[in-house]
């Protein structure tokens, strides 16, 4: 799985040149709580945006100074960048009814 | 810059006075928590730390702010007089802005504030930052809902910046049962500062006080500060130590008779001179004169006027010969004329402490006293004033106050304010009435460390100056006025007649003629 990756910004499944949904975590290493967060994101994005989003992964820990940009305090935090406005989730998003609500998606079911 | 004190290092604030109160500033490499309510000058005086830190010792600092932003902040400084862009364009200063939207936030899971943490990081070694500020990070509880979570990560914050070793300064808003609205005061607990700003008779004074300071003696009191042009002033209410020099050079008073009295020498250099009495009796004029001969000698004087107006003082002193105006345009007078409620006594004692500090004078007259403590509570006056001669000997200046004081009190040898116990000479100047007529009188209360006559004296005011007159002691008790140069004519006469041997009887009633015409001008 790419997704283990420790790679600052790795961007993985850019499906569609402009996809609709881009959301970007923020990570600091590789601590369970991140690790779980991807998880949970990936599971969650395919399930409800298949093939219609972006994830791009920022670890803090090799770019310190993106944490400013998007006003990152905690840790995981997922940023919705678009659709507008931008919105916030912070935690490992193991609620997916609460990732849903925060994200603004229409469950598929 | 750090200054070692006992077993435990600090760092100085910079802030005039505060490191007096912590004997050498605030704790190094530990964190103070600041807190007061809104408006009470914590961000003022965490960005003057970081500032003066920047600019005299050399130590970088780092703004975390969670409420303002940095482009408000630096203008809400420059009233101070901080170049903060400088500051931050020279890589000295790094502002860091923190902002939480708890609208923007959802919260699902676990999660750390890891992010903050390596945002400060990352914001202390870009500038190699000895010093941060983090103000007031109290509004993470409104943004954050976790509290829980909030508090472990704020308790590990703390610790984290122990471990980095920078000085740091945490605002907080001030709770309703504790220091602070959220309990900061757990997590920082080495130092602890409180500010505060009370209205009393519509007069505004903020205080400072230093509520805990874990391995090191402070002062304990509450303690005024002003937030003044240049930063802020915290004026330590009473110095912690009396070390002043005593100088045994002399001064002329400018009063050849009032020299006479004073051992023939006038006052010590860098003592304090009160002139108390009631209205009219010339308190004013004998500070005027002192002042003059001051500018004569060629040293600078300071003018404090709370009655008059400079034009006024020049118009009214030039009647009995002082010519204020000449002195103002050699520079070696400065007069400072404002209403005593134009601010609080405070206010006003900063103001003189700028202007001697700017001017560097050897003489300062305050005209009067008493005007200055007529909206103040006397509790608060006594050590205001005690903390001014402390800080005015210490500067080695000679001081004359004058001191409006009722008649009741003039009898009682009272000086309203009750400053004279701190005062090294005091005059009493007294209406005195007799055969219809005023006279002034003079009395030397006291004159510390020096031989001073004991007698009264007859005070007067001619457009020559001020001259002073011995007073005749008759049968019915001290004569002045025209009572007395009637006697004094009469003793020449009487002298006159002696030497020509003609009896004196005859000549009395001739002599006295004479005197009386001369006295009722």
């Amino acid at each position: 799985m790419s997704t283990s990756s420790a790679h600052s910004r790795k961007k993985i499944r850019a499906v569609p040149p402009k996809p609709e949904w881009q959301l970007r975590l923020y990570v600091a290493g590789q601590t369970s709580k991140s690790v779980t967060a991807l998880a949970n994101l990936e599971r969650i994005c395919e399930t409800h945006l298949s093939g219609r989003y972006v994830i791009e992964i920022i670890d803090l820990l090799v770019n310190p100074q993106l944490a400013a940009g998007d006003q990152i305090l905690a840790v995981p935090t997922l940023v919705r960048k678009l659709p507008q406005p931008i919105k916030k989730i912070i935690g490992d998003l193991s609620n997916e009814a609460r990732v849903l609500v925060g994200l603004d998606v229409q469950p598929l079911k | 810059m750090v200054k070692k004190t006992g077993s435990i290092s600090k760092a100085l604030t910079g802030i005039q006075g505060l490191d007096e109160i912590t004997a050498g500033g605030l704790p190094e490499g530990r964190a103070t928590l600041v807190c007061g309510a809104a408006g009470c000058g914590k961000t003022m005086l965490a960005m003057e730390f970081l500032v003066r830190g920047a600019s005299q010792y050399g130590d970088a600092g780092v703004f975390m702010m969670f409420e303002e932003r940095p482009a408000e902040i630096i203008a809400n400084v420059r009233g101070l007089g901080f170049d903060v862009d400088k500051l931050v364009a020279q890589k000295k200063i790094k502002l860091e802005y923190v902002r939480v939207e708890r609208s923007e936030i959802e919260e699902t899971g676990e999660y750390d504030l890891e992010g903050l943490f390596i945002r400060l990081g990352h914001a202390i070694d870009s500038v190699r930052a000895k010093r941060v500020v983090l103000d007031t990070i109290e509004a993470l509880f409104a943004g954050l809902p976790n509290h829980g979570i909030l508090r472990a990560e704020l308790r590990r914050l703390f610790q984290w910046l122990k471990d980095r070793n920078v000085t740091a300064i945490i605002t907080g808003e001030r709770g309703e049962n504790s220091l602070t609205r959220y309990g900061l005061e757990e997590y920082v607990a080495d130092c602890v500062i409180t500010l505060d700003n009370r209205v009393h008779d519509q007069i505004s004074t903020r205080r400072l006080r230093v509520v805990k300071y874990r391995g090191s003696t402070h002062g304990t009191n509450e303690y005024p500060f002003l937030i003044g042009n240049t930063g802020i002033s915290v004026l330590p209410v009473t110095s912690l130590t009396l070390d002043h020099q005593a100088s045994r050079e002399r001064v002329s008073t400018g009063i050849q008779g009032l020299d006479e009295m004073l051992g023939g020498k006038g006052v010590f250099r860098g003592s304090s001179v009160l002139v108390s009495g009631t209205a009219g009796t010339g308190k004013s004029s004998i500070a005027a004169r002192f002042v003059e001969a001051a500018c004569a000698r060629g040293e600078r004087c300071l003018l404090f006027a709370y009655e008059e107006s400079p034009a006024q003082l020049t118009r009214n002193m030039q009647s009995i010969g002082i010519d204020v105006e000449r002195w103002i345009k050699r520079k070696l007078l400065q007069v400072h004329s404002s209403r005593p409620t134009l601010c609080g006594l405070e206010q006003h004692l900063v103001i003189m402490h700028d202007a001697v500090r700017a001017f560097a004078p050897s003489v300062v007259a305050i005209d009067p006293i008493s005007n200055l403590t007529l909206n103040n509570d006397p509790v608060d006056v006594r050590p205001a004033l005690m903390r001014l001669i402390d800080f005015l000997k210490r500067k080695q200046v000679t001081t004359i106050f004058t001191s409006l004081v009722t008649t009741d009190a003039a009898s009682r040898e009272d000086s309203e304010v009750g400053v004279s116990s701190l005062m090294d000479t005091w005059l009493l100047v007294r209406n005195v009435e007799s055969n219809g007529e005023r006279n002034r009188m003079l009395f030397l209360l006291k004159s510390r460390g020096m031989a001073h006559s004991n007698r009264v004296r007859e005070f007067l005011l001619t457009d020559q100056g001020i001259t002073l007159a011995d007073v005749f002691l008759g049968r019915d008790g001290i004569l002045t006025g025209s009572a007395r140069v009637q006697q004094q004519a009469h003793d020449r006469a009487l002298d006159g007649l002696r030497r020509a041997g003609v009896d004196a009887t005859a000549g009395r009633a001739a002599a006295a003629k004479g005197a009386r015409k001369r006295a009722t001008r």
